[in-house]
């Protein structure tokens, strides 16, 4: 088992006939088991046609009903982005990956409150996607730097979740799944979310856990990782280095209130058991040293 | 995005928030006949930036005659205002804010702002007014008050009230307050903002509530949908750079080291920055070019690097997935032509193409060190950043 998705997984894109939706449906689609994964797209002005023979429907719940699909992912713009994963929700898919980058706080409030009892989870937004190696690719990050194995990644950046793939490539070690779960405020699955899945999935030995400044996500997950995470994990923080007060890029990475800095979500990730690197290039060897 | 206190409290007012009355102004002499226009006879000089702490910092000032204003606004004018918010350069004071002055009897706290792990729109309020708020979070949290806002309901009439009495607001002001709090969280709402404080919310001698103070700032991703409050932008109040950065898509914050980044995403933009202090050198800036850089942009993102006068090493660093390392040498290799490079340019590429971006690297003639991987490519920098090397690589050139 990997975790969320798989070869079984059946995808919809909404936002499929918009240039973004349309590069990366193709480059997914041709990603090992893609072209039997992606079934269906969404837009409500061209139901009817195809994208490359992927059939279009008006909305997410016919494209559902008539494909079997279960996850969808978005490239919709950000003023509709957030009404995009409403939608999937209402469909009662199982999963939604929102790669969008740029909707509203406000927007997002809303979403996450109607989502409530709900059964559908959330990638992101703003987020490089989901990769299953050697079986499924949903999202924008390069399928070729993968590689199947049994190290769990999280990561809430996209470049540097690449990066630390790529060190942990450098040493053999494959994932079994590795998740963007974005950079934004408010947002679907957490760091938290995640390693529950991870601990829970007999394809994953251990995990690698990378964050950044802003926000408490990565200390409340590292305090349910020393009460019941059976599994090691190593992480790394980035923005050591990152003055208070100044957004560093993602709308979430702020040190406000002198809170959210990386030294203080390294030390609180140290003393709940998970091993640490400041040097981002030795994220691979870190982990290599505890499996 | 940030404005004015005076704006905000324009804003907050068609909220029903009380505001004292007020002028803003850009001269003495408008400052003066503000003040005349106003009445009374105290009146409240204030510094219009949009940096906090201004009061500290002697930007905000009473004046009881209208000579005093004169006086006061001269004063105040033109300086440069420096507060723990501003950084030791600080901010000259362009405008100020001519206010009607007002009998205090008691100032509390009030904020908004979005809280991550409830997910909601948290209000929080204390008795402590007038003071840092960081300071009494930090060491009386017992003072600060909170509420978390259903997003479809608003702040309940309930909800307002327990804020209201838990502050310390007397029972006959207490139906005044809910109404200035339920109108700044309809505001907060309203206008897409990411912060709204008012710090002190005032209690006068006359038992009415009011805000003294107003900040407001904005989520930049909804911007699109508020022309109203882009056209309150000041750009006198912003970094040139970082303004000139915005143009271009990109972006950029400088910091005091001497080795300019250049990478591809905000995660690895941080990571670099930190590798670099990591192998005893210092970032001269945090530079994140996006997913879809061409060469124009990496040629701005250079010339951007380039206006530091302490910059002596740029570092490139590009994981390219979707964007693909060959099209990345190549606007490498153009901004470094455009801009006569001056400094050692140490450039690690990674991902899509990197072969093909290499080759193009290695065949522009041009000085660049390249580098295997992230580590090698920090040491690189900080080594090529030291005076010694920098003055050999400049003698090579010649």
């Amino acid at each position: 088992m990997s975790i969320l998705i798989n070869r079984n997984s059946r995808v919809m894109t909404q936002g499929i006939t918009g240039k973004t939706g349309q590069f990366h449906t193709r480059m997914c689609r041709d990603y090992v088991n893609g072209k039997e994964c992606f079934v269906a797209g969404v837009n409500p002005r061209k139901p009817g046609e195809d994208f490359e023979g992927i059939p279009v429907y008006a909305t997410v719940k016919e494209a559902k009903q008539q494909t079997g699909a279960n996850v969808s992912v978005i490239y919709v713009p950000p003023p509709f982005a957030a009404a995009a994963i409403d939608e999937a929700v209402e469909a009662e898919l199982d999963l939604v990956i929102c790669i969008t980058e740029g909707i509203p706080v406000r927007d997002m409030l809303r979403t996450r409150y109607k989502m409530q009892g709900k059964k559908t989870r959330l990638i992101g937004p703003n987020c490089p996607g989901i990769i299953t190696p050697d079986e499924l690719k949903i999202g924008i990050m390069p399928g070729y730097i993968h590689k199947k194995g049994r190290i769990g990644v999280v990561s809430r950046s996209g470049t540097l979740t690449h990066e630390a793939v790529s060190t942990t490539m450098a040493l053999g070690l494959g994932q079994s799944t590795c998740i963007g779960i974005g950079g934004d405020p408010v947002n679907g699955l957490k760091h938290l979310d995640v390693l529950q899945l991870f601990n829970d999935d007999d394809e994953t030995d251990a995990v690698l856990m990378v964050g950044e400044i802003g926000g408490t996500d990565e200390e409340d997950c590292a305090h349910w990782v020393k009460d019941h995470m059976r599994k090691p994990v190593v992480g790394f923080i980035a923005g050591v280095t990152a003055p208070p007060g100044k957004r560093m890029g993602h709308a979430g990475a702020i040190i406000s209130g002198g809170k959210g800095t990386a030294q203080e979500k390294l030390e609180v990730m140290e003393s709940c058991g998970i091993k640490v690197t400041r040097n981002p290039a030795e994220m691979g060897k870190l982990l290599k040293s505890v499996l | 995005m940030k404005i004015h206190e005076y704006q905000a409290k324009e804003i907050l007012r068609k909220y029903g928030v009380v505001t004292p009355k007020g002028i803003a102004c850009f001269s003495v002499d408008e400052a003066v006949s503000a003040a005349q226009q106003l009445g009374g006879e105290v009146w409240a000089v204030k510094a219009q930036i949009y940096a906090g702490g201004r009061g500290k910092g002697g930007g905000v000032k009473v004046a009881r005659s209208l000579d005093e204003v004169r006086q006061r606004a001269g004063e105040i004018l033109g300086m440069r205002l420096v507060t723990h918010q501003t950084g030791p350069e600080g901010q000259v004071v362009h405008r100020i804010f001519i206010e009607q002055g007002v009998s205090i009897e008691k100032e509390f706290y009030v904020g908004m702002v979005v809280d991550r792990g409830r997910q909601r729109v948290c209000m929080m309020a204390s008795s402590e007014g007038g003071m840092e708020i960081e300071k009494v979070a930090a060491e009386t949290p017992e003072k600060i008050h909170k509420v978390f806002i259903d997003p479809i309901a608003g702040l309940s009439q309930q909800q307002a009230e327990e804020v209201a009495l838990k502050i310390g607001i007397p029972a006959q002001s207490v139906p005044q307050a809910v109404t200035l709090l339920q109108g700044l969280y309809q505001a907060f709402d309203d206008t897409d903002s990411s912060l709204l404080e008012i710090n002190p919310l005032t209690l006068t001698a006359e038992k009415q509530v009011i805000a003294l103070d107003a900040k407001m700032n904005f989520d930049d991703n909804a911007l699109f949908r508020h022309p109203e409050i882009v056209a309150l932008r000041d750009l006198d109040e912003e970094d040139p750079v970082e303004i000139e950065a915005s143009k271009h898509e990109l972006s950029y914050i400088p910091l005091d080291g001497n080795i300019g980044c250049l990478v591809n995403g905000a995660g690895l933009a941080m990571a670099t920055m930190d590798i670099i202090k990591l192998y005893g050198g210092n970032p001269a800036n945090f530079l994140d070019v996006g997913g879809g850089a061409t060469a124009e942009k990496v040629t701005e993102a250079f010339k951007l690097m380039l206006r530091n006068p302490k910059l002596q090493a740029i570092l490139v660093n590009i994981f390219g997935g979707i964007m693909k390392c060959d099209v990345i040498a190549q606007g490498v290799v153009a901004a470094a032509r455009e801009v006569q490079l001056t400094v050692p340019l140490v450039v690690r590429l990674e991902g899509t193409n990197v072969d093909l971006g290499k080759k193009i690297l290695a065949d522009s003639g041009l000085t660049i060190i390249s580098a295997e991987n992230m580590a090698d490519a920090a040491q690189k920098a900080v080594s090529a950043a030291k005076p010694s090397h920098r003055r050999e690589v400049v003698s090579v050139r010649q």
